[in-house]
């Protein structure tokens, strides 16, 4: 009994994690198709609505939330976030930096 | 197809002014005969290996518990044996170029500015990729997995094959010795001058690959030891209680992960535009060779902390065990570890602080590495602050950290003269940063490795190693390094830039001259290394250390016998404490016998790591030389071997717990039969690896 409960609950999990993935993805698709903003903030609310589904994933596929069991995974995913923004980020400012001081 | 071309199709671009005795004999100048007597040391250094393992009859011997071995145990020895002939090249290259500095000065000297050109480049590239890097991989590999009480690394054959792309490297490296020149662009292979239009030969291309496949190497190295330390540390055991070897072990391990990837990247895209024009760091035809400097240092300072971190886990380790006392402020010193790691990749930039970015991003960069010295400096007290009131013994371990506390925070000062971007544009590209780095390297990276050589060679062999000659090759270490690179200094003050072949400025001498005389006392330092290897060996009667435990040790790679069965442990202990081998010896159940044993699942041994080494070694030599049928050949290899070895089911062996028991309780009868000794006497034969605290 305590089996079948628990493989219910992980099956409502994949289903939530499935209906909101799939209900981003359309939001996304559709912004995009109906011209529902200018093209600036299409692109915003579709980045935006890519963040949101990636924690989505994250949570509901991966299993990663804030309980002690995934907090070294949680760790890994946030410093990983944070180098590779640093790398991308900083490397952006530099050489765009570098382009405009030859211009 | 004309002769040419079917020539160029089987040896591509090899000739005989290829060879580095073909060029000495048709010029037999001092310099030309310098290239061939180094092409002929390698040739018969190989020679001489070949000859006498084939006389010992150890080539199955050596196969079957050496190079096809996954234990980590034996990965990590062949991986520090790798960086000690490294080592011994690159330091010989040294002292060549401060010979050549001494004598050049108003002359030419004793090699010609493109062979000097050579020399720096290996000696760099070496003593980072094929010397620094190698050394530490062998230390945490021997180490860690025993700290965190681990029968073998999370991927044991990952393991392997990571040692055979460092040692493919390696051997692309020696080979440029013999066949062709290696580059002359120096270890960070800066392009345009790398690029084609301007170097046309195979040097850049030795250097691309070999740092390709060692860089290759490391990253997988770097996760392999991450997912180690997450996945396999015993039960009780939890982050904040790994010994603080393990820490730096894990911090370094993912800025491998991090940091090498942009290194492959830039070598590889330097070989795009080498060998498919593809102008991505050209001046021209939308290249940006600025792009380049900013991805290799992307790498490169991370890189600097991949190499220090360890030192540091090594010295918290040696100083905690050699002043008898629980380190001080572990917390912080966890924490410091890992500021240092995030920091390390917010201050690549001052590499290049002349570049040309404005002032406000040099002034951001500049005092995020000042920021650096901030967690150094807490674990130089941490450090100072362990040594406080404890009882401290001065073993050659001990005497490289206090020689390190000492000289890296020198070297930390001039390092924050570097990070002042108006303080950086006056000598940057002078001998004063190649004193800098030096001064960090020397003390944060080579001093650590070989306090940790020193201290776990008992670990690993079971005897000691010669106290006096041990000294003896301290002191040369120290006094060398301060001649060596402290007039360098003086000189990058006076404006002297750096890899110059020959100077007209006679106020320099003096200071060239002493700075030769320290490369002399390394030189030596090195020979003493050697020496006490040999002399230990031979003594190895009298200095055993069967029972495990020579220095009265803290964490739990001392409480099992030397050197250490395949399996590292017979029962795996659960751990209490961040001392928990200190904490037993105090509560006298340091030697208790388990209850009961258990068959141990083993990895078997496996022919990829070796097979993957040759293939490897074959497609660098195939691309440097444009065989393309070889280089064809090579990449056909590593799939097949690659996908063969995966359908591979059967790679785990069983030892019977009755086997298990066996060993176990002999060594049990050895501690019970061996005198405990009292700290003081840890030096004499009477120390058999059993404290007087354990009884």
């Amino acid at each position: 009994m305590d089996d079948r409960a628990k493989y219910r609950r992980e099956l409502r999990g994949y289903a939530i994690g499935f209906a909101s993935a799939l209900a981003l993805t359309c939001a996304a698709f559709a912004t995009v198709h109906f011209d529902l903003a200018p093209a600036g903030t299409t692109i915003g609310i579709v980045f935006a609505l890519g963040l949101i589904q990636l924690n989505v994933h994250f949570r509901f596929f991966l299993h990663i939330d804030l309980k002690k069991s995934a907090r070294d995974d949680l760790q890994l995913i946030l410093f990983s976030t944070l180098i590779t923004l640093l790398m991308v980020g900083g490397t952006l400012i530099i050489l765009f930096n570098l382009y405009h001081r030859m211009m | 197809m004309t002769v040419q071309s079917a020539w160029f199709w089987a040896i591509g671009r090899i000739d005989l002014h290829s060879f580095a005795f073909v060029r000495a004999w048709e010029d037999p100048s001092l310099d030309k005969m310098i290239a061939a007597g180094a092409a002929s040391l390698v040739v018969l250094g190989a020679i001489a290996v070949f000859a006498i393992i084939t006389k010992l009859r150890k080539w199955r011997y050596l196969w079957q518990d050496w190079f096809t071995s996954v234990d980590h145990k034996k990965i990590g020895i062949m991986y520090v044996i790798l960086s000690g002939i490294m080592l011994t090249r690159a330091v010989i290259e040294a002292v060549l170029m401060r010979m050549q500095q001494a004598v050049a000065v108003n002359q030419p000297g004793i090699v010609a500015p493109e062979h000097f050109g050579e020399l720096f480049s290996t000696h760099g590239s070496i003593m980072i990729f094929f010397m620094a890097m190698p050394f530490l991989t062998g230390i945490i590999n021997y180490v860690m997995p025993l700290q965190i009480v681990a029968r073998d690394v999370a991927f044991p054959t990952l393991n392997s094959i990571s040692l055979g792309l460092t040692v493919s490297g390696a051997v692309l490296l020696m080979i440029s010795l013999v066949v062709g020149k290696f580059s002359t662009g120096g270890w960070s292979g800066y392009p345009p001058y790398t690029e084609m239009a301007f170097n046309s030969g195979v040097g850049p291309d030795y250097w691309i690959w070999a740092v390709t496949l060692s860089s290759i190497g490391s990253t997988m190295t770097g996760l392999n030891f991450a997912v180690t330390i997450y996945k396999s540390r015993a039960p009780g055991m939890h982050l904040f209680r790994m010994p603080l070897f393990c820490w730096t072990a894990l911090c370094t391990s993912i800025l491998m992960i991090f940091a090498m990837p942009p290194l492959t990247v830039a070598t590889l895209m330097l070989a795009l535009d080498r060998y498919l024009d593809f102008h991505l760091f050209t001046t021209d035809l939308g290249g940006n060779m600025m792009n380049y400097a900013n991805l290799f240092w992307l790498f490169g300072h991370p890189e600097v902390y991949i190499l220090i971190l360890p030192a540091f886990g090594v010295y918290s380790e040696v100083i905690s065990t050699f002043s008898a006392k629980r380190l001080y402020a572990y917390r912080t010193l966890v924490y410091a570890t890992m500021v240092i790691a995030v920091l390390s990749f917010t201050v690549w930039l001052h590499h290049f602080f002349t570049m040309g970015q404005n002032a406000n991003i040099n002034g951001f960069f500049g005092i995020a590495t000042m920021c650096v010295g901030i967690p150094t400096g807490v674990k130089v007290y941490d450090w100072i602050l362990t040594m406080y009131r404890g009882r401290v013994r001065f073993t050659v371990p001990m005497l490289y950290a206090i020689a390190f506390l000492v000289t890296f925070v020198i070297g930390g000062m001039t390092g924050i003269i570097l990070a002042t971007p108006p303080l950086d544009y006056v000598v940057h590209n002078t001998l004063f940063l190649v004193a800098h780095f030096h001064n960090m390297l020397i003390p944060g990276l080579l001093y650590g490795m070989l306090a940790g050589y020193q201290f776990w060679f008992p670990k690993a062999f079971g005897f000691r190693l010669d106290e006096t000659w041990g000294r003896i090759s301290f002191a040369c270490w120290v006094v060398g390094f301060y001649l060596a690179f402290m007039p360098l200094y003086v000189l990058g003050a006076m404006g002297m830039p750096r890899r110059m072949a020959g100077v007209f400025q006679g106020e320099y001498l003096p200071w060239l001259i002493i700075a030769c005389i320290g490369a002399f006392i390394l030189l030596a330092a090195l020979g003493a290394l050697f020496v006490q290897l040999v002399i230990s060996i031979r003594r190895r009667e009298k200095t055993r250390v069967p029972a495990g435990d020579p220095w009265d040790g803290r964490s739990l790679e001392w409480a099992i016998s030397s050197p250490p069965p395949e399996y590292n442990f017979a029962v795996i202990p659960c751990v209490e404490d961040r001392d928990p081998f200190a904490l037993r010896k105090e509560q006298g159940r340091a030697y208790q016998p388990p209850h009961a044993y258990e068959d141990i699942e083993m990895p078997k041994n496996s022919v990829l790591g070796p097979v993957l080494c040759i293939v490897g070694a074959a497609a660098g030599f195939a691309l440097v030389w444009h065989i393309w049928w070889l280089a064809i050949l090579s990449f056909l290899g590593i799939l097949a071997a690659v996908i063969v070895s995966s359908f591979s089911r059967d790679t785990h062996r069983v030892i019977p717990a009755s086997e298990v028991a066996r060993t176990h309780e002999h060594w049990l009868r050895t501690v019970a039969e061996a005198r405990a000794i009292p700290r003081e006497l840890e030096t004499r034969s009477a120390n058999e690896g059993l404290a007087e605290s354990a009884v």
